[in-house]
């Protein structure tokens, strides 16, 4: 390798330390931090702002008659790394397909966002929702009801 | 040892100090440490069998959760090799967003490292600036990708998404209040007299022994080893940055140390270079199977909508080759050996992990040093227990 590509960091390395000047260099550091503004958040009572494109809990999307955009196509059960997505489609008479059931493993899930990006439909997306806690792994478990309206699973603290 | 009475004691696997769950298992005369073997296993997640069973896109978040701390450096490591197995040119923009994403993981690998370096040694206040700071390249991964410790941003083809305005905000001001921190973690420790008597003269290792135990990245070149991926097997456009290679001369604590203090002033140097001329264009190859067709075509097109189908439930296909390809990651070279066999996963996936390596390394580092100074070595050479467990 070239000479001009290397930075010998051995001209910052001091003979041996110093006993005061460091020590009070150090302490007027964390002083002058001491009196900045705090970088720390009171959660669940204050929250950052999440971006757009947080990878949450999931949603199924819905038209405006309400009623699942989901056409049971099996393209996000297919993509699922840890496949904890199951779909049972279902059709009418008329020839519309729609999930019986939709059920996704939350605690499977690792919330990579292939789902989302894999959907033809736009059926499915990931929310901010990121802190939703219960008391048994049953409740994890989302079927179609839960997974309209993820946004109520927020942790809002006591 | 004239007595010939050694104690054997066991250093983790639960032990704060070595970062994760790695066992060292040391016999000590007194103080002094005789005998040192270092125990691994106990993260084993089996990432390299379950890559075999899924197909090259859904193993990309396997690759996020090997080194956990530097996530998009390993992504970056996967989606090269594969590309280069599958022979494919990634777009311009792609090569610098790329760059940015693992420029950050590196700085936020390098974080976590001295944070808990130097909280083991003592040093209890640096862990608070090296979390402040790396929370706001968390809030970039966040901004660009949605996640924030393991943002699979990148794709096979490019990345994921374009950018955002506030991705380049955010990340122009980090680059701009990032030098400060770092001077501010130099006023804390470089002259600090405890950490100067903790760290100067412990565990030397000479570039020849750490060559010969395969020692990488930061580690190697503390020894005054020349060698990084970037510069010597340029990939994804690093040859078209300006950086320096920062080199020690006596191998020790301090020296590894400074060159990782100064890794980072060179990787915010090249995320400057790479935020500033982020070239226009995609930001990933337009493959009909390879890449994820756009939802407008796909919704107004019967074939997009039928190439999206087979591309998803079925992946893309690697050819019968076999290809090893190697990154600069945190911790040192990441290399990624992939054997494809004509269907759409590979047959084998070998990852070369570079702490695997470090870790190895422990016995003739440990040996001759006080038990308390065991905890500065292993601080030192940063293992990620993920990636060696793997």
């Amino acid at each position: 390798m070239d000479k001009s590509e290397i930075i010998n960091v051995s001209g910052m390395r001091p003979e041996k330390g110093k006993y005061v000047l460091p020590f009070l260099k150090g302490l007027a550091y964390t002083l002058k931090n001491f009196f900045s503004k705090p970088v720390t958040l009171q959660y669940p009572t204050q929250k950052t702002k999440r971006s757009e494109r947080w990878r949450g809990l999931h949603r199924l999307n819905v038209d405006e008659s309400g009623k699942l955009l989901c056409v049971a196509c099996g393209l996000c059960a297919a993509i699922c790394p840890p496949k904890a997505i199951t779909i049972i489609p279902y059709e009418d008479e008329g020839g519309t397909r729609y999930p019986e059931k939709f059920v996704i493993d939350e605690l499977r899930c690792i919330f990579c966002g292939f789902c989302q990006e894999v959907c033809p439909k736009g059926a499915i997306s990931l929310t901010g929702v990121y802190d939703y806690v219960d008391y048994n792994r049953r409740d994890f478990i989302f079927d179609i009801e839960k997974l309209k309206k993820p946004e109520t699973f927020e942790f809002k603290g006591k | 040892m004239a007595e010939g009475k050694t104690i054997t004691l066991n250093m983790g696997p639960h032990h704060p100090a070595t970062h994760g769950v790695l066992r060292v298992e040391v016999e000590l005369d007194g103080e002094i440490i005789v005998k040192a073997t270092p125990y691994i296993g106990y993260l084993h997640r089996g990432i390299e069998k379950l890559a075999e069973s899924k197909n090259y896109q859904q193993a990309i978040p396997l690759s996020d959760r090997l080194d956990y701390a530097s996530a998009s450096a390993n992504n970056m490591g996967y989606c090269t090799a594969v590309e280069k197995l599958m022979g494919i040119e990634v777009p311009k923009r792609a090569q610098y967003l790329r760059v940015i994403m693992a420029e950050l993981a590196r700085i936020m690998g390098h974080h976590l490292w001295i944070g808990t370096h130097a909280l083991d040694i003592g040093a209890m206040t640096v862990i608070f600036y090296a979390f402040r700071d790396r929370e706001m390249i968390m809030d970039i991964n966040e901004e660009i990708a949605g996640y924030r410790l393991t943002p699979t941003f990148f794709r096979i083809g490019g990345v994921a998404a374009d950018t955002t305005p506030d991705f380049i905000k955010k990340v122009r001001e980090f680059v701009k209040w990032f030098p400060k921190a770092l001077q501010g973690y130099h006023t804390l420790l470089t002259e600090n007299k405890i950490w100067t008597t903790r760290t100067m003269g412990i565990g030397p290792i000479s570039a020849k022994d750490a060559i010969n135990a395969g020692l990488t990245g930061p580690s190697l070149r503390g020894s005054g080893v020349a060698y990084d991926i970037r510069k010597a097997f340029p990939y994804s456009s690093y040859d078209d940055f300006d950086f320096k290679i920062p080199v020690g001369e006596k191998g020790d604590v301090y020296d590894r140390y400074l060159v990782r203090m100064e890794e980072f002033a060179q990787s915010i140097k090249i995320i400057d270079q790479a935020i500033e001329n982020l070239p226009e264009g995609p930001v990933a190859i337009d493959s009909p199977w390879i890449t994820n067709p756009d939802l407008v075509s796909v919704q107004t097109d019967i074939s997009e909508l039928a190439r999206r189908f087979v591309l998803h439930t079925k992946g893309p296909v690697g050819p019968d080759k076999e290809v090893y390809h190697a990154v600069e990651g945190a911790k040192g070279e990441l290399g990624f050996y992939l054997v494809g066999d004509g269907t759409e996963h590979p047959f084998r996936m070998k990852v070369r992990s570079p702490c695997f390596y470090l870790a190895s390394a422990l016995p003739r580092l440990l040996v001759g040093h006080m038990i308390a100074d065991a905890i500065a070595i292993i601080g030192s050479i940063d293992v990620v227990l993920g990636e060696i467990d793997r």
